[in-house]
């Protein structure tokens, strides 16, 4: 079981959390509420549970609840730009399709 | 795969559900967007990397339209097309124009209405559609680069907007497909890039030097809201300004004569420019000027010595505005918790260095001053759109002239003083003045003066349907409500049966800065004989209501009641006072006044008694016991 982090998620990610200034690291899940099955969860983790899973990457802590490492294993964590977009994005071994837009997923 | 940005916990967004949301700084000379990212404040940036949109539209006779850094360099060879400034004109009537500022290059067309268009090449424009252009294209950018639609804007305005002017900025903003979320004024915005909302209460200035504007404005956090105390300003002078003074001692300097063509004087303002800015880093910088056509070759030496002499003057022009805005604040100095320092000019040395003087305090500058606005806009907006838990802020803006009406005899009734802080709704109740009025016009003024003369109109509405009462009987309660936008509305309501009217002001053009100011200090410099006239008017309102009533008496009953003499000598009376009515002496009036009622005492007594007895006929004494 892993999720990873590239070098410039990692860089992003600690840069985002010290200019917020709080935050024991990020979490990553997946909620069922998408137009094709399951979305994505990207927030900063102020507390982590008992159940939680925690990995470090790079000197970040990505923490993730069990159900959702079930989807989400192996996912490979990366930050990119798309012209003047810029942002996260999963790479996701377990997707098998996604919706059109790529905001939900299924497995 | 759509990209994702780090939510609050809790907050993330189900699919397409994200709420995106962007601060525009719309600005005279520039403009900008801001989002926040992943929790960060960032600007966002067009294809070459570039934050700043000059605040440029160019129209091309095939009708597409060229806004920014293209348009900017199109100014020179295509004048009349192309819009510069267009916030000037903003909320703006063609007759404030023409007093106001002589720099404008364009044309207007003949329209007949108030509103001023612009004649181009694709057609009359107006200020609105022109301003449209510049966030159609900040939107298109944002919504490349967030990867979506936006939900919604915060949008500023300088702090000394009026009415119309936010009013023809939210149009603006509608126009070009933005839903804004709220129009935030602009040093609030500052304050909040710089997180003063989070700090403890204290008082703040936030001194704006920008392109061709300075505005200085007193903020306070008191409780976890801001509230404009005061704000002043010049609403032409700026760093162009620094730049035109450079490029004049260039011109003495290179023996250049006066009249010379236009692309020699861009080239020396661009030289002054280029020079303004390197002495921010160095102590010195040489200049060289080449024009074959003009036959001029010219090099020399800047140093900050010879700027600080040239730009020293216009510095000084904005302490006074600082010094007015403490003043009406009634802060001193030694109340203020931080300096902020916006707009681009303030990088300049010298500038910091004389508002550090002047305040006794170090300003901040962390926030590039150029972007610290759009920034806070753009927390603001992440707030609104609700991508933030926790925050409860709420930001408070004042009005800068009371709000009032017009009362008998020409005077202004202030309804909300001004500096209030908005949003806010006030409520008065009037009266009639005359036996059996059944309408009442309402006439909205803003301004601080007694007499509504002074004043400036605003709008005017009527209420009809109230019930014929006595003078005086009428209750018609009058509510001004100002929105967080800071528009007015006013409505009028009898309170017996329950007949309203209102209206929403869009005062057909605005106020200027300096305007408001030059309205403030009158009403300063004429304090004593405002309140002279008040008096005169109010002794001439109270005359006109005795005579009105004694006349409408002596017409039912004073053949009756009276006999011939005691007529005569209340005619006199009356006559006297009357006649005193005209002059302008309002204690001469008021003893005109006593004097009738003194000799209408008799009379009223016996109408009293008249009307007395006849209630009582027809009762038992017992009747009037209970």
């Amino acid at each position: 079981m892993s999720i990873t982090l590239t070098e410039a998620a990692a860089k992003h990610v600690q840069g985002f959390l010290a200019n917020r200034g709080n935050g024991v690291g990020v979490r990553l899940g997946v909620k069922t509420t998408g137009c094709s099955g399951m979305a994505y969860v990207l927030e900063f983790a102020d507390e982590v549970n008992p159940e939680d899973k925690i990995f470090e990457d790079h000197g970040v802590k990505v923490i993730v609840d069990p159900k959702s490492l079930l989807y989400l294993d192996g996912t490979e964590l990366d930050y990119t730009r798309e012209g003047l977009n810029e942002g996260f994005k999963f790479n996701n071994p377990n997707v098998k399709g996604e919706c059109g837009c790529g905001e939900s997923f299924t497995v | 795969m759509a990209l994702i940005q780090i939510s609050e916990p809790g907050k993330s967004a189900a699919p397409h559900q994200q709420r995106l949301a962007v601060g525009i700084d719309l600005g005279t000379t520039n403009s900008l967007v801001a989002t926040v990212r992943s929790g960060m404040p960032v600007t966002l940036q067009d294809e070459n990397g570039r934050s700043i949109l000059p605040s440029v539209v160019r129209y091309l006779a095939n009708g597409s339209v060229i806004t920014g850094e293209a348009a900017k360099k199109a100014a020179i060879i295509d004048p009349l097309n192309t819009i510069s400034s267009v916030k000037r004109l903003m909320g703006r009537d063609i007759a404030d124009i023409n007093a106001s500022s002589g720099d404008i290059h364009y044309e207007f067309a003949e329209t007949g209405s108030p509103a001023p268009r612009i004649k181009t090449v694709a057609g009359n424009v107006s200020a609105i559609e022109v301003s449209a252009e510049i966030l159609k294209q900040l939107k298109h950018r944002a919504e490349q680069a967030l990867g979506g639609e936006l939900t919604g804007a915060v949008v500023t305005v300088p702090a000394y907007f009026d009415d119309a002017q936010r009013q023809a900025t939210k149009d603006a903003a509608k126009l070009a497909g933005l839903n804004v979320l709220r129009l935030l004024n602009e040093p609030t915005a500052a304050a909040v890039a710089y997180g003063l909302d989070k700090k403890a209460e204290g008082v703040h200035v936030i001194y704006d030097l920008g392109g061709g504007t300075f505005d200085v404005s007193v903020l306070r956090l008191n409780r976890g809201v801001f509230e404009v105390m005061s704000t002043a300003g010049n609403s032409t002078l700026g760093g162009d300004d620094f730049d035109r003074a450079i490029a004049n001692w260039l011109k003495q300097q290179a023996a250049i004569s006066s009249n010379v063509d236009q692309s020699l004087v861009r080239q020396l303002i661009q030289k002054a420019c280029d020079a303004k800015e390197a002495l921010t880093d160095a102590d010195s910088v040489t200049i060289e000027i080449s024009d074959a056509a003009n036959g001029i070759s010219w090099h020399g030496t800047l140093t900050r010595d010879i700027l600080r002499g040239l730009i020293d003057p216009l510095i000084s022009q904005t302490l006074l505005p600082c010094k007015r805005a403490l003043r009406d604040a009634g802060i001193t100095r030694d109340d203020i918790a931080d300096v902020v320092m916006v707009g681009g000019s303030t990088r300049v040395p010298r500038v910091r260095e004389l508002v550090r003087e002047f305040f006794g305090r170090e300003p901040l500058v962390d926030v590039d001053p150029e972007l610290v606005v759009a920034i806070g806009a753009a927390i603001q907006a992440d707030i609104l759109v609700g991508n933030k838990p926790q925050d409860e802020m709420l930001l408070l803006d004042v009005i800068p002239l009371s709000l009032g009406i017009e009362t008998m005899g020409g005077l202004a009734e202030k309804i909300i003083q001004r500096n209030t802080t908005i949003p806010v709704a006030r409520a008065q109740e009037f009266t009639t003045f005359k036996d059996g009025q059944t309408a009442m016009s309402i006439h909205v003024v803003q301004g601080e003066r007694e007499l509504v003369s002074d004043c400036r109109s605003l709008a005017k509405f009527e209420l009809h349907g109230i019930p014929p009462m006595v003078a005086g009987a009428a209750r018609i309660r009058v509510t001004f409500q100002v929105d967080a936008d800071g528009l007015l509305s006013v409505s009028a309501k009898e309170q017996t049966t329950g007949v309203a009217s209102s209206i929403q002001v869009k005062p057909s053009y605005g106020l200027s800065d300096s305007e408001i100011e030059h309205m403030l200090r009158d009403s300063m410099s004429h304090a004593e004989q405002d309140v002279t006239a008040r008096n005169l008017r109010e002794q001439q309102v109270e005359a006109d209501r005795v005579i009105l009533a004694l006349q409408a008496a002596l017409k039912a009953d004073g053949e009756r009641l009276l006999s011939t003499d005691e007529i005569r000598q209340v005619q006199s009376k009356l006559e006297m006072l009357q006649k005193t009515r005209q002059g302008n002496d309002h204690a001469a009036i008021k003893r005109a006044i006593d004097d009738l009622n003194q000799a209408s005492t008799e009379f009223a007594a016996r109408r009293m008694n008249e009307s007395i007895s006849s209630a009582m006929a027809g009762h038992k004494l017992d009747d009037f016991g209970r």
